[in-house]
């Protein structure tokens, strides 16, 4: 540490700021990360995050593979992606410098722990000349940190082995970022303390570490300026922070309170959809059952069964589960039992890429089952909109007695953004009632039960379950007869029951879809699920460049809203971003014959808003 | 007897549907002995379910007036845990044929055994996929001659009792189509057992391999190739108790009891908790050619899966309280603006 009295430095206000921290997957780089959100959601700023974990568990370490990092935007504007590119890049090695520079903004800052970038580290990087001194990084403004050493020294006071004493580095990294973006420092000092409870070592270890970072920025003449965000103008309220796969969990746990009706999960573990899995096996005190089944096939299955049994039932899983849950999902369809699905699609065909999403589950979700079995199908649009989009899901399924699609991906559920919490007294009713009596007669004039007589409106069955006296009622795969339920082959009864099925998908009670942007352009933008983010920011941009854009974007694809078809029409030229090869553009040329164009991107990773402006602009351009 | 007449008759747990099975068929006679034994069990035909997957036998739910599912193919046992899992209230029957459960449904029927899920599973075995017009099946005997096995099949079978004692299951139990008496005794004692049971019936198919179980079941067969198990005796069969079963060299052994005399025999016991003998009798007979155990192989006391569910429902309760949405949305860490 240097004895130098403290600088004063100017302070410099910034609109927003990106930064990714980057190292191995050893280096906490997650958890600095989220504790930088933490402090800035606690500021006030709007922000996002978007973090990025190696597909290995244990990838050897100092690798490319082994690189994980972690992006945050916040600002002092809304904000609705977690930016294209980062502005400050912290590199704990050089892995993580040559897997990260390319997202850098030219001229953006990279602070680098100079201590990782021996021959060793810059040798399993696949550098062969080291970047600190070969002047690879020109045009960037570089701040090389010895953070190893600097932490070593600080925390050696404390007992701490050197050894150990590495481990604390990140917290040197928060702490010269905290310095940087003037963040307080006791949030952080008491996120260390309890995270690390019973731990005095850890604990002092970090703290010292977080403070050698804080001063070093403060004193070590590296740096021009520090820097000011201000609060955002967000809406008055209670905020959290919240990711997508945490909010469908809690989404399901609310339709579970809303539908009064016991929660049950049946899943197996696949990224990246296994933390709902956990965040649902933590809340027994909500009286949520979860089941780890023996494969996505049992798991499916044991929902169906619990389904029946009149439990709000969810199944969990990414595409390769979807595919071995198909035939379940048809026998739901045909016994027309609420159920819903939860899809966190992922990078594919087969294993794919398992950490990185992608769109391109659509067309199993609407047709990745044997014969006509139509499923609704809701998309969240961003992490905190995956709590609403269960919500509807489980609306749908329990009102049409329906196994219901619910398709979010990779990228949702792990980003997170500040989320309004709603009052939970104002969230929608969904329960549906049991069906305890006899809806027919026999024609000895006695009460039956006919498990197939619909209610007229919804075109729904009635739900009665097993322990309902008088009611007992067999139900199967094999075709029914419409009204008795009973097995029937007859030729007429089968169209009729094929009508009538899908008759009941179509007529489902979805909501207009509304225009934003510039409801008179002759130029619409088409999305669904997680690119409205980055679809709705490059509208903004387009607007402020003088371009008149509309954007049309789905919840429900299926059914589709009632006024999509005569909406589009109504523009001249349609553009579709998506993270597929054209699946959603597929559907609506099929059902409305309109030249939807598509805007396709399957890297693993999500658009940015730069790549959806370029693509507008040439589509605008385009004749 | 009791002079209070049972809540029910046969044949109210019978169905207005016209039973389909070829005539014939020995899933005739299990449907009796069910009908048969409800009343005595003395449960309400709404708390009763039955689950089935695809095939001849899984056919059974449709006969039976109580709730019942005819699931998918293989998938009945983990329908079936779903729905005891949200439903630990109910009776729960699950049916299938020897494809159902040991080929496309054996991961389910497995995990369904071990994890001890309180559902009765009865596996009606005839050796033959007869829904699907008589291909050999995973207990048909290598070299059968099938449609799809015309020079005769390679696949050594499974036993599924074998499989099922491997499986960590608690009740494990074997009757016969041709013992109405027999059969609703298992049952009775399938139903009385919480957790997961298994009880094999060896069924007749009279029309894709008629007579496999002859060699044992037939009337002038059973004498000397049944072995009934009873709990707490030697085991003993033959008109006149004159063979016996011994342990010889870690294997059951048949021999004559005149040879090592009474005090030699194997005394059978459901009840031990170490499965290696039951395991022992399930190897004791290679097919339905040679004497072959029905009865009881093993009844021992395992924790039930529901049950152990909803108790950790009720620590976590105790221990957090009634789940409260508001909290849990801030249970994370809030800011306000
Ligand atoms: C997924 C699927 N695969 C194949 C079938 C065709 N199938 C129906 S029943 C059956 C086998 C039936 O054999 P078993 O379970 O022994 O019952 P059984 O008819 O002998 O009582 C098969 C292969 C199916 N219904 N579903
Ligand atoms: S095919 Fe065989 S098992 Fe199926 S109903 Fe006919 S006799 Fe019974
Ligand atoms: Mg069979």
């Amino acid at each position: 540490m240097t004895d130098t009295a403290p600088r004063e430095l100017p302070l410099q206000e910034l609109d927003e700021v990106i930064i990714r921290f980057a190292g191995d997957s050893g280096d906490g780089m997650q958890l600095t990360g989220d504790q930088f959100t933490s402090i800035s959601a606690a500021l006030g700023n709007d922000l996002a995050t978007l973090p990025e974990f190696p597909a290995e568990i244990r990838a050897p370490q100092g690798t490319l593979a082994g690189v994980s990092a972690f992006q945050v935007r916040i600002s002092d504007f809304a904000i609705t992606t977690p930016g294209d590119a980062p502005t400050v890049l912290v590199a704990m090695n050089p892995a993580a410098l040559k897997a990260q520079l390319h997202n850098v903004v030219q001229g953006g800052a990279i602070i680098i722990n100079t201590d990782a970038f021996n021959e060793r580290n810059l040798e399993k990087a696949g550098y062969e000349s080291n970047p600190l001194d070969d002047g690879s990084l020109e045009g960037y403004r570089i701040y090389p940190v010895p953070m190893s050493q600097i932490t070593r020294d600080a925390v050696a006071e404390h007992g701490v082995k050197p050894r150990d004493a590495e481990r604390s580095k990140n917290f040197f990294a928060l702490g010269l970022i905290s310095w940087m973006y003037t963040r307080p420092v006791e949030p952080t000092m008491e996120f260390i303390n309890t995270k690390f409870r019973g731990k005095e070592l850890v604990i002092k270890a970090n703290e010292a570490a977080f403070h050698a970072g804080y001063n070093f920025g403060e004193t070590a003449e590296l740096f021009e300026s520090h820097y000011e965000i201000k609060p955002a103008s967000l809406p008055s309220g209670e905020y959290t922070n919240v990711n997508g796969n945490t909010a469908l969990a809690w989404g399901c746990v609310a339709a579970g309170q809303l539908a009064r009706l016991p929660v049950f999960l049946g899943s197996y573990p696949i990224t990246p959809a296994s933390d709902i899995l956990h965040d649902l096996s933590a809340l027994k005190n909500f009286g949520v059952r979860t089941f780890q089944a023996e494969d996505e096939i049992a798991a499916a299955a044991s929902a169906v069964g619990a389904a029946f049994g009149g439990a709000l039932s969810f199944t969990t899983t990414s595409g390769p589960g979807v595919a071995l849950k198909g035939e379940s999902l048809g026998l739901a369809v045909s016994l027309e039992l609420p159920l819903v699905v939860i899809d966190i699609q992922r990078g594919g065909p087969s294993t794919g890429l398992p950490t990185k999403p992608e769109q391109a589950d659509l067309m199993m979700a609407m047709y990745g089952r044997h014969s006509e079995s139509p499923m609704p199908i809701v998309a969240p649009k961003s992490p905190a909109d995956c709590f609403d989009a269960a919500i509807e899901a489980c609306r749908i399924a329990l009102r049409y007695r329906t196994p219901v699609m619910l398709l979010s991906d990779g990228y949702l559920a792990t980003s997170s953004e500040p989320w309004l919490l709603p009052d939970v007294d104002s969230l929608p009713d969904i329960g549906v009632d049991f069906h305890t009596g006899f809806n027919g007669t026999n024609e000895d004039g006695e009460g039956i039960f006919l498990p197939y007589l619909r209610d007229p409106e919804t075109l729904a069955r009635p739900w009665a379950i097993p322990g309902t006296p008088d009611l007992m009622h067999r139900i199967g795969g094999i075709e029914k007869e419409d009204g008795s339920g009973n097995i029937s082959y007859d030729p007429e009864n089968h169209q009729k029951m094929v009508n009538l099925r899908a008759a009941k998908i179509e007529a489902i009670d979805v909501p207009d879809v509304e225009v934003a942007g510039d409801v008179d352009a002759t130029f619409c933008m088409l999305g669904w699920g997680s690119t409205w983010g980055a679809i709705d920011a490059a509208v903004e941009r387009l607007q402020k460049n003088g371009k008149k854009v509309a954007h049309v974007h789905l919840t429900h694809l299926n059914p589709l809203p009632k006024n999509l078809g005569d909406v589009l029409s109504t523009f001249d030229k349609v553009i579709c971003p998506e993270m597929n090869d054209g699946q959603l553009v597929n559907l609506v040329r099929a059902k409305y014959l309109l030249d939807v164009r598509p805007v396709n991107k399957m890297n693993g990773v999500p658009f940015t808003t730069a790549e959806i402006e370029s693509a507008a602009l040439q589509a605008m351009e385009a004749s | 007897m009791t002079d209070i007449s049972p809540r029910t008759e046969p044949g109210d747990w019978a169905t207005d549907q016209e039973v389909r099975w070829c005539p014939g068929c020995g899933d005739y006679s299990i449907l009796t002995a069910m009908r048969m034994l409800m009343p005595e069990l003395e449960v309400d035909r709404e708390n009763t379910v039955f689950i089935s997957g695809i095939g001849c036998a899984a056919r059974f739910p449709y006969y039976m007036n109580t709730y019942g599912m005819h699931g998918i193919h293989g998938r009945a046992p983990a329908i079936a845990t779903g729905l005891a899992m949200a439903r630990p209230d109910l009776d729960i029957w699950v049916i299938g044929g020897d494809g159902d459960m040991m080929s496309i449904g054996g991961n389910h029927l497995i995990h369904a055994l071990r994890r001890n899920v309180n559902i009765n599973i009865l596996l009606f075995n005839n050796m033959i996929y007869g829904l699907t017009k008589g291909q050999f099946s995973p207990t048909s005997e290598v070299g059968k001659v099938t449609k799809s096995s015309p020079m005769g099949s390679l696949d050594a079978p499974f036993n599924p009792m074998s499989v099922a004692l491997g499986a960590e299951a608690a009740f494990v139990a074997r009757t016969h189509d041709m013992d109405r008496h027999h059969m609703m005794e298992m049952f009775r004692r399938a139903h009385a057992h919480k957790g997961a049971s298994i009880v094999e019936v060896f069924q007749n198919c009279n029309v894709f391999n008629d007579g496999a179980w002859e060699g044992i079941t037939k009337k002038q067969n059973r004498d000397g190739n049944l072995i009934s198990l009873e709990q707490g005796q030697p085991i003993r069969f033959g008109a006149d108790g004159e063979f016996g079963v011994v342990v010889d060299n870690g294997a059951a052994k048949v021999v004559s009891v005149a040879d090592v005399g009474v005090e030699a025999l194997l005394v059978h016991d459901e009840r031990k908790a170490d499965p290696s003998t039951a395991f022992m009798l399930s190897r004791l007979s290679r097919g339905p050619f040679e004497p072959t155990p029905i009865g009881v192989f093993r009844a021992v006391e395992r924790i039930e899966y529901a049950t152990s569910s909803t108790s950790q429902l009720a620590m976590a309760h105790d221990n957090q309280g009634s789940g409260d949405l508001a909290s849990l949305l801030r249970s994370r860490g809030t800011w306000q603006v």
